[in-house]
């Protein structure tokens, strides 16, 4: 398997408050790495400093061979990596097909806008939102929004996709729905980051799973020895519904 | 060498004035993340306030700060309701025009009125001497009636309920109002005050110098740069950041024409928004 | 708005040209100076509140000095026609690239401002520039620049010139409302729409948010300087209060609120209303001092109750205008 995107030593600290603390992972080409842990573990972090919101005090980003560590955001979309944000972040004024659009031409492929408004309607169908295409992004329920998101990010066609929590919110037959989009994302060959509290959900998509405490990392592997792991186990308070549900799903 | 340091010390004084003007901005600007694009206009009518409370009415100039604040918080109360209310929860962008035809509006009125003579309030008294240089009496009143006001704003701030509500709303509206907070009223409650600073800023100016009806553009701009020295929402890093810029322009006064001061003000203005985005006088990282 | 579909004829291009043509000939054909002169102005008003829309309604970014663009292109066209004796075509030409790339290079530093910080820092670069402008002493200082008359035998004397400047101005407010559709269509435009809605997401879909924010701030500066150029060329003198007024700066951004900012067709119509509007304040005695005012409540009112404009509220109420009234 090879890596598609390295993290090697990656530190952040906010003002005295080490946010990351010396992460190294990797995602390979085709798989699902979940990224699970507390709440304030860091998790959001390690996304803002792969794709560019935030630069790194320490640490290196190679994707593809290419350093992309600090590289702005728009930079990094351009080489590939797409983020579909946990606070959905519509362009409110613009419709669903628009706002593919958007992503489909300032992605990696770097496409005009006739090819890249065809490749906004395929997405938008796969995602179910086809008859959503002319509606405008604002006026799209919670679920539909968070669908947008990530059709948005998948428009750029990017080679990793980083999810953050896409199924906060989403009620149990919605879920569903969204893991198996997810499942098709990978069945087309890109690889996926994704930050997830939904335990069933994530345990039963990824390959592997990073678990994230204070900034570090606790624990790594197949899901069912993550799970297991009593050291990942004490961080979540030893809670033994978690326990119970994670070990259910797998 | 006493010469500049005289010049400075004066700077000092006229800056704390500079501080109380950016302290209504920069609270406003905290508390609902409005930026007030009449600021320059409410200092004005703070100005001609006191001109018709003192020269028309014949009320002792200094007698007349408390019905001058008064005034002042009607109006930004009126303001709010009128160009500010339905504004808040849009882009920011819409604020800032609104704020701007407000501004608009009070000008224009204010130069059909008054049209753009010189208007004067004369105070007399007695002067200071320190040193071999005489400090005007009036400047010394203003610098200490502008931190008067500016402990006031603290104690309204921080020791009452009313301030500790504002605070609220200024960290987290929706909390606050989930806490109960009237958040509405708050925000009323603080642009009124805001305004209120303004206009006693402006009321203080008019007993030191002559003003027109378009002398609150510079005093505009001398907020923003303070504002931003300072940082935003922080009233006491809008007061030290007051009394730098007095300091500055104390001590470039002697050597460069007082047309130039705003296009260097302007300069300062970019280059701390660029470089220091949180303000130099700021205590919190952003 | 933009909605897509694929197979139907644009008519609005051919309004953009039928408005045009009927600018150049109708004064033309009658021989009416004084309509001519009052075009001459509502062309100007047009293409400055075109230029100013491409960064207030489609990037979001609200420019409160945009006159700076019209007078330095102004004084760049006398500067070279007065001093260096350039044919006038040339002049403003050299004089609307010159300003479009100062304005590149400044909003590379500037446009790092996000959205209220870039507006407010608009508001003192009208006021630096003027001062700068009224020390320069090569630009003629605080008296600034005037032409003599023979700068106008080129052209065929005082009368020939002031027609054919006419359609010069005309020709630019075509390519203004051309440039504003054409840009609208494009993948450069829609990517400026999406910094407007948010710029941040923007960024992280591989917007280059910096060098298309630059990009709209040099294009929306190059037409109104060529049409700086050309007014004060007709006007025969140019000096620094009247080349940076903050007044007209205002009203600019007063039609495009008006029309319905982030359309085409908005910000002639606000033009033209606006116009109508304070042609009426100014012979109307009792309004005339009131102008400012006027100004100010109508943009207090248009941002309370109707932030798109006339544009906004005809196609929210007439839904199919909105495929061939941009």
């Amino acid at each position: 398997m090879t890596a598609l995107i390295e993290v090697t030593d990656l530190s952040k600290s906010f003002g005295g408050v080490e946010a990351v603390t010396d992460l190294s992972l990797d995602v390979n080409v085709g798989e699902i790495l979940g990224l699970i842990g507390p709440n304030g573990a860091g998790k959001s972090t390690v996304f803002n400093l792969i794709n560019g919101v935030v630069a790194p005090d320490t640490g290196r980003i190679v994707f593809d061979g290419d350093d992309i560590t600090g590289k702005e955001p728009y930079i990094v979309a351009r080489h590939g990596i797409a983020r579909a944000y946990q606070i959905v972040q519509p362009l409110t004024g613009l419709s669903v097909l628009e706002n593919c659009t958007v992503g489909a031409c300032f992605g990696r492929e770097n496409l005009p806008l006739s090819k890249a408004r065809e490749i906004a309607r395929e997405v938008v169908a796969t995602v179910g939102l086809a008859e959503r295409m002319d509606t405008l992004a604002g006026s799209l329920t919670t679920a539909g929004k968070k669908r947008l998101e990530l059709a948005r990010a998948l428009s750029a066609r990017p080679r990793l996709l980083l999810l953050d929590e896409v199924l906060a919110g989403l009620n149990p037959t919605e879920v569903e729905a969204m893991i198996e989009i997810v499942q098709d994302v990978r069945k087309a060959g890109v690889a996926i980051l994704m930050i997830e509290h939904v335990m069933r959900a994530i345990m039963r998509l990824s390959d592997r799973i990073v678990v994230l405490n204070l900034g570090s990392k606790l624990a790594e592997g197949a899901p069912q020895i993550v799970a297991n792991d009593p050291k990942v186990i004490e961080a979540y308070l030893g809670d033994p519904k978690m326990l119970a549900t994670a070990e259910g799903a797998v | 060498m006493a010469q500049i340091l005289a010049s400075v010390i004066d700077g000092v004084l006229i800056g704390s004035i500079y501080g109380l003007a950016a302290m209504g901005l920069t609270l406003i600007w905290g508390v609902m993340n409005v930026i007030n694009l009449s600021h320059g206009a409410v200092i004005v009518l703070g100005m001609f306030a006191l001109y018709y409370l003192s020269s028309v009415l014949g009320l002792n100039a200094y007698a007349a700060l408390p019905i001058v604040i008064v005034i002042g918080f009607g109006v930004g109360v009126a303001l709010y309701w009128i160009a500010v209310h339905r504004v808040i929860g849009r882009p920011p962008l819409m604020s800032l025009l609104s704020t701007f035809a407000v501004n608009m509006v009070l000008i224009g009125l204010g130069t059909a009125f008054w049209s753009t003579s010189p208007y004067n309030v004369p105070v007399s008294l007695p002067s200071v001497s320190w040193q071999g240089y005489t400090y005007t009496g009036t400047h010394i009143v203003a610098a200490a009636l502008a931190v008067v006001i500016a402990g006031l704003l603290y104690l309204l701030l921080y020791r009452t309920r009313v301030g500790k509500a504002v605070r609220a709303v200024a960290a987290n509206r929706a909390a606050a109002e989930v806490c109960g907070i009237p958040t509405t009223q708050v925000l009323a409650l603080s642009f009124g005050v805001g305004v209120t600073l303004a206009f006693a800023s402006g009321m203080l100016i008019a007993t030191l110098f002559p003003f027109t009806v378009l002398s609150g553009g510079a005093y505009q701009l001398k907020s923003f740069v303070v504002t931003v020295l300072g940082g935003l929402g922080n009233p006491a890093g809008a007061l030290l950041g007051g009394l730098f810029l007095g300091l500055i322009e104390g001590v470039a006064t002697p050597f460069m024409p007082v047309s130039w001061m705003p296009m260097i003000e302007f300069v300062l203005f970019v280059f701390v928004l660029i470089a220091f985005p949180s303000g130099i006088f700021s205590f919190t990282r952003k | 708005m933009i909605i897509v579909r694929l197979n139907t004829i644009r008519p609005f291009p051919w309004l953009i040209l039928i408005v045009t043509v009927s600018f150049a000939l109708v004064p033309w054909w009658t021989d009416n100076v004084s309509l001519r002169e009052n075009l001459i102005l509502a062309a100007l008003d047009i293409t400055l509140a075109s230029s100013l829309n491409l960064m207030l309604g489609y990037a979001g970014y609200v420019n409160f000095g945009n006159i700076v663009m019209f007078g330095l292109g102004g004084y760049f066209g006398v500067y070279l026609v007065s001093v260096w004796h350039w044919p006038i075509l040339v002049a403003t030409l050299v004089g609307g690239i010159a300003v479009s790339v100062i304005a590149y290079v400044f909003g590379l530093g500037i446009l790092r401002l996000r959205g209220a910080y870039f507006a407010l820092a608009t508001i003192g670069v009208n006021e630096a520039v003027s001062v700068f402008v009224t020390n320069f002493e090569p630009w003629g200082g605080a008296s600034g620049l005037y032409l003599s008359l023979d700068a106008y035998a080129p052209l065929g004397g005082p009368g020939h010139t002031l027609w054919i400047v006419y359609f010069l101005m005309v020709a630019v407010m075509g390519l203004s409302l051309a440039l504003s559709y054409a840009i609208r269509r494009s993948k450069f435009g829609l990517g400026l729409l999406a910094i407007g809605e948010n710029e941040d997401a923007a960024a992280t879909l591989g917007v280059p948010t910096r060098i298309y924010k630059a990009m709209v701030y040099s294009v929306s500066a190059f037409l109104p300087a060529i049409a700086g150029g050309l007014y004060f060329f007709k006007s025969g003198i140019i000096e620094p209060t009247g080349a940076f007024d903050l007044t007209t700066s205002i009203e600019t951004i007063v039609m495009v609120m008006l029309g319905g900012q982030g359309t085409v067709a908005g910000p002639v119509i606000g033009a033209f209303l606006y116009e109508e509007l304070r042609g009426y304040l100014l012979t109307a005695q009792a309004f005339s001092h009131f102008q400012l005012v006027i100004a100010g409540l109508l943009l207090l009112v248009i941002v309370l109750f109707a932030p798109s404009g006339l544009m906004g509220f005809v196609h929210q109420k007439l839904p199919f205008t909105r495929r061939w009234l941009e």
